[in-house]
């Protein structure tokens, strides 16, 4: 028990977010309605995908100082459900777009540049497939995640200040915390954010557990 | 012998190499010259920004070409020389010394003869001089370190082509942005957000690709 408080917490914080998320009352805001509702399941999303990919490029780089093989194995494993919650964000953005700017894909510069850094990810699993020797696939792709990271910090977070964006706080755009994510919405956001973020990184561990037992089974 | 002198002595062997052969340079600059024939050929008269998106586009492929060589053509025998008498810190940087003067050699050449062909000169030259130097400087330390990825993972250029154009693509944004800018004839002082965006990745790609590369040089 004292080990699991936090999938329990987790859990917890997930299914309050998502009851609360559909039934809570929030801000009447023209265009927006309802589908302001999705901040609770798309913006954590992309929170938990920075979270695991930092842990990821975290045990490459003990992987590098280690060369322990179980480090590569928790790189690729948070790398994936990292991958899994980018597309799950990349899909609820483009529900939200549906609905409010009109087109799921709005050629958004947030949107496109997103897609990019997702493309990252998947050209690093094709450099894992492309390499048989174990050790040595192990090494060069924790190289290209560490080299990869800092790219993708710049897509995420510095290119999208550059040109105007239709997302929220973006090219002369009102930010959420203006005016509309007032106390009520913080009340289901932050545990929102918090429930998934907990509940990827549970999912990165059984990933990795399943991948060891396989691998220890193959052995 | 100290980092300063294994640099110098890296660099002349490199320049050496391709004067003694002239294949890098010749290929790449034949390639760049038919691509600009080609374009010419099928477009004849362009409007400024299909103008510019086709220059990076077609320097895009030719820095590709141009860089993927210093890391793929050494055979397995020249690098474990290297190894033996080099530290790997001298060998990336007078690769990417090395590239950064072949592609800033490359790119002044065909920018003169793309515009000479299509009888365009950008309104702020200087400032365009300026991009395409900042553009030459990160495509070459981006592909040098991808093409040592790609050279130690055993299967060249497809794995060349995967691997880097995601980590090229938000440079080739900024640039854009910038070089138009310099086609618009825009005020100077707007440009400097691209130009200190561009200096940022190259630094941090030059960090990043310092620190990772003993890992990837010790097999």
């Amino acid at each position: 028990m004292y080990k699991s408080w936090w999938k329990i917490l987790g859990s917890i914080f997930v299914l309050y977010a998502t009851v609360a998320g559909f039934l809570a009352t929030v801000p009447e805001l023209p265009i927006l309605r309802e589908s302001i509702r999705n901040l609770y399941f798309h913006v954590p999303m992309w929170f938990s995908m920075i979270v695991l990919f930092s842990i990821s490029v975290y045990h490459s780089i003990k992987f590098l100082l280690s060369n322990n093989a179980e480090d590569d194995l928790k790189a690729v494993e948070s790398i994936n459900t990292g991958i899994v919650f980018g597309i799950l964000g990349i899909i609820t953005g483009a529900i939200w777009a549906k609905f409010t700017w009109g087109q799921a894909w709005s050629f958004d510069v947030k949107q496109n540049y997103a897609a990019i850094a997702l493309l990252l990810y998947f050209a690093y699993l094709v450099l894992r497939n492309a390499i048989d020797e174990e050790q040595r696939r192990a090494k060069i792709s924790a190289i290209y995640n560490i080299f990869a990271f800092p790219m993708m910090v710049v897509l995420l977070f510095v290119l999208p200040r550059l040109s105007d964006s239709l997302h929220p706080g973006n090219g002369g755009n009102p930010g959420f915390n203006s005016y509309d994510l007032d106390s009520r919405m913080r009340m289901v956001f932050y545990p929102a954010c918090a429930g998934w973020i907990l509940i990827g990184y549970w999912i990165y561990t059984l990933l990795f557990r399943l991948r060891r037992l396989n691998k220890n089974r193959l052995s | 012998m100290d980092l300063l002198s294994q640099v110098k002595f890296l660099i002349k062997k490199e320049l050496l190499l391709e004067w003694r052969s002239k294949y890098a340079l010749n290929g790449v600059l034949l390639y760049v010259v038919s691509t600009i024939f080609v374009c010419f050929l099928s477009l004849i008269s362009v409007n400024p920004v299909t103008w510019n998106a086709l220059f990076w586009i077609i320097m895009l492929f030719a820095s590709i070409n141009a860089v993927s060589k210093s890391f793929l053509q050494e055979s397995k025998g020249r690098q474990l020389y290297i190894y033996t008498i080099a530290s790997p810190f001298a060998l990336i940087i007078s690769k990417t010394i090395y590239n950064i003067l072949l592609m800033l050699l490359l790119t002044i050449i065909a920018l003169g003869f793309y515009m000479l062909v299509f009888d365009y000169v950008p309104t702020d030259l200087p400032l365009y001089l300026v991009a395409t130097l900042l553009g030459s400087l990160s495509f070459s330390t981006i592909f040098t370190m991808v093409s040592a990825i790609s050279s130690k993972a055993g299967n060249g250029g497809m794995l060349m082509a995967i691997l880097s154009f995601p980590v090229i693509i938000p440079v080739l944004i900024v640039l854009i942005k910038l070089t138009k800018n310099a086609i618009d004839g825009l005020d100077r002082s707007v440009s400097l957000d691209e130009i200190s965006i561009l200096l940022i990745i190259n630094v941090l790609v030059g960090a990043v690709s310092l620190l990772l590369f003993p890992y990837l040089w010790r097999d």
